[in-house]
């Protein structure tokens, strides 16, 4: 995959793919740093991509993983996102790149760390996929 | 308007020869006199077969096109935004703000196209480049396809008028994964992030060469015609196929070449002589509370106050448990203390009254075909033993006469459901009764064996009787319209 040999070779910064942990066409692992100036400087989290058989024409399923998962007014606990892109906004021109930058942009311009308002009622209900949820997308200003 | 021609050319196979229905046994389309089937003439429509419906939409097309001259595809994205309301496009079209109405049906304007294409800055709707990537800048004689970053000759890049150009093999799985397997093909936009375009007909029939997808969205492109006419309906009969064009909407039954017969404004069977809104309602009421119903048809349960199972076979709905330690006393359909019972469970007690009944006649009209043949069965019976064809007829009028009676009654039930008491719900009660027991009757000596030797006595018995419950019948109708027209039906829960 071309889209993986370009992110390796100049990840922008923040961003670093983990190419020892990548099954090079199902699942990706990359470490974001949190950018300075935000609330989430010094912090560092995994995101784990799963594709399907027809990414790019299909969105990839991305969560938050690993041990650190950002309080965040769009992230659940469980590590799923709310951000439209990811499903009804999706477009094939999109890249692992473009969605990891709109996810630290997303964290970036957050002003207080809290999980979204119905976080445990979400979490509790929540299936493994969050693309089979119907999102109803929070004001992506917030 | 080529790209239409061939875009329709190819439509399936088709069209249904009369083999489709040529059960000799068909019921026939109201032949009744002076009944209220005759609303079906007063409701002029048209049954269109899958073809006439290309056809309708390619007619609807060329006629707006001699008046705003565009191409055919553009007027096609454009109807479809005004839900092919002819009258509002050329208004909106000629009265306001064409920049703004292209805009609002994510298309580019005409009069944009042709201008620099390849260059972005001139896309009316937002074109926020996405991410740090460049767009696929045609350097020359080749180009970057952003989707699968390949450098390419611009030659196989392609796009549309908004110029973001993709490789024409992403382009045709792009459309290929829309159209397959997101069932979309009225709203599919350019590939490009945030661009919005439209994708018209003629760009998806020169990138997609797949028969299967080909057909697939030429489906889909006349489902959602049909879905936004609003004077055209599906027939909703399992795998018809037809539409229904009439040239104003109103509840009025309409007649399908398969012989379905259903309302035009909420496509449920004709439902005489209750109202669209109220039918509608009962339905969502009958769906929620399936799950309530089944609980309790249900024949085993817990006691609520020991949790043993308990087995109900029949009988009388006060239960007392059996567990010697615990022998409680309570009500089986509600799971409360037998003394008192409140209000909700006479409630319940109501709905399930008219559910029963309702249901009753709908199951009983499931079987109408197995009746049909059956009777048919007799009736050749019958004319091995001196009987002529036209002596036997009889037992098939019957029928038809039986099956209408069911569908009316299973319908008067959702009415007098929501009815409110008063002089004339009475009355109508009245009639209700009336034609239920006499339907019940007719259904009787039509399940029985009907030998040649009491013929003569049953044919005079079940002529009399369906005529009979034919005349109630159109009384009962008739009254409740009487009502309709001078208002004297009151309703509850209204909400
Ligand atoms: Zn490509
Ligand atoms: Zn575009
Ligand atoms: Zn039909
Ligand atoms: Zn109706």
């Amino acid at each position: 995959m071309k889209e993986l040999m370009n992110l390796e070779t100049n990840p922008p910064p923040g961003i670093r793919i983990r190419s020892e942990d990548c099954d090079a066409f199902n699942e990706w692992l990359v470490d974001l740093k949190g950018a300075e100036n935000t609330l989430y400087e010094g912090e560092e989290f995994q995101l784990l991509f799963k594709f399907n058989g027809r990414y790019p024409f299909d969105s990839p399923e991305v969560t938050f993983t690993g041990s650190n998962i950002p309080c965040h007014p769009h992230i659940y606990t469980n590590g799923h996102i709310c951000l439209s892109i990811l499903t009804d906004d999706w477009s094939p021109a999109l890249t692992v790149e473009s969605v990891c930058l709109s996810i630290v942009s997303m964290l970036s311009s957050c002003k207080e760390k809290k999980s979204p308002p119905d976080n445990s009622l979400y979490v509790m209900k929540a299936g493994k996929n969050p693309k089979k949820t119907r999102w109803w997308y929070h004001d992506d200003n917030v | 308007m080529d790209s239409e021609e061939e875009m329709y050319d190819e439509s399936e196979e088709e069209e249904v020869s009369d083999d489709d229905h040529n059960m000799v046994m068909e019921p026939e389309v109201s032949s009744t006199t002076a009944t209220y089937d005759s609303q079906d003439e007063t409701y002029p429509h048209e049954v269109l077969s899958p073809e006439m419906i290309v056809q309708h939409m390619i007619d609807c097309i060329k006629d707006v096109n001699t008046i705003v001259e565009l191409p055919a595809t553009i007027t096609r994205i454009l109807l479809n935004h005004f839900k092919w309301d002819k009258e509002k496009l050329i208004e909106k079209y000629y009265d306001g703000d064409q920049e703004k109405l292209f805009a609002e049906a994510h298309i580019i304007s005409p009069s944009r196209r042709g201008q620099a294409s390849g260059s972005s800055n001139q896309v009316s709707v937002s074109s926020t480049t996405r991410s740090t990537r460049s767009r696929a800048a045609a350097t020359g004689r080749s180009a970057d396809c952003e989707i699968c970053f390949s450098t390419l000759p611009t030659t196989v890049m392609t796009g549309l008028e908004c110029g973001h150009l993709f490789c024409e093999q992403c382009w045709s799985m792009y459309l290929t994964s829309k159209i397959l397997h997101e069932g979309i093909s009225e709203t599919i936009s350019c590939p490009a992030h945030v661009c919005g375009i439209l994708v018209d007909d003629a760009t998806v029939m020169r990138l997609v060469r797949d028969q299967r997808v080909r057909l697939k969205y030429q489906h889909l492109i006349t489902n959602s015609f049909v879905e936004c006419n609003r004077l055209l309906r599906w027939c909703p009969a399992a795998d018809c196929g037809r539409a229904i064009r009439v040239n104003y909407v109103d509840s009025k039954p309409v007649t399908c070449t398969c012989g379905h017969r259903f309302c035009f404004s909420c496509a449920e069977s004709w439902h005489d002589p209750v109202k669209c809104f109220w039918l509608k309602k009962w339905v969502k009421k009958c769906d929620d509370d399936s799950e309530t119903s089944n609980w309790i048809a249900a024949n085993t349960k817990e006691c609520p106050k020991c949790q043993v199972t308990i087995e109900k076979d029949g009988g009388c709905n006060h239960m007392i448990c059996r567990n010697q330690s615990c022998k409680a006393d309570f009500c089986w359909v509600c799971l409360g203390p037998w003394e008192p019972h409140g209000s909700s469970w006479a409630a319940l007690q109501r709905y399930l009254h008219y559910c029963n009944r309702y249901m009753n006649h709908m199951q009983s009209l499931k079987f109408e075909h197995k009746l049909y043949a059956k009777i048919k069965a007799k009736m050749e019976e019958m004319q091995k033993h001196n009987m002529s064809w036209i002596e036997v007829q009889f037992l098939k009028k019957a029928v038809d006469v039986l099956c209408q009676c069911r569908q009316t009654l299973m319908f008067t039930y959702v009415f007098a459901f929501y009815l409110k008491k008063n002089n004339q719900s009475i009355i109508f009660e009245d009639n209700q009764r009336d034609l239920e027991q006499a339907t019940e009757q007719l259904s009787e000596y039509l399940e029985r064996d009907i030998t040649s030797d009491i013929l003569i006595d049953i044919k005079q018995k079940v002529q009399d009787k369906f005529r009979y419950c034919d005349t109630r019948r159109s009384v009962l109708l008739a009254h409740v319209h009487e009502g309709y027209e001078k208002e004297l039906w009151e309703y509850q829960g209204s909400l």
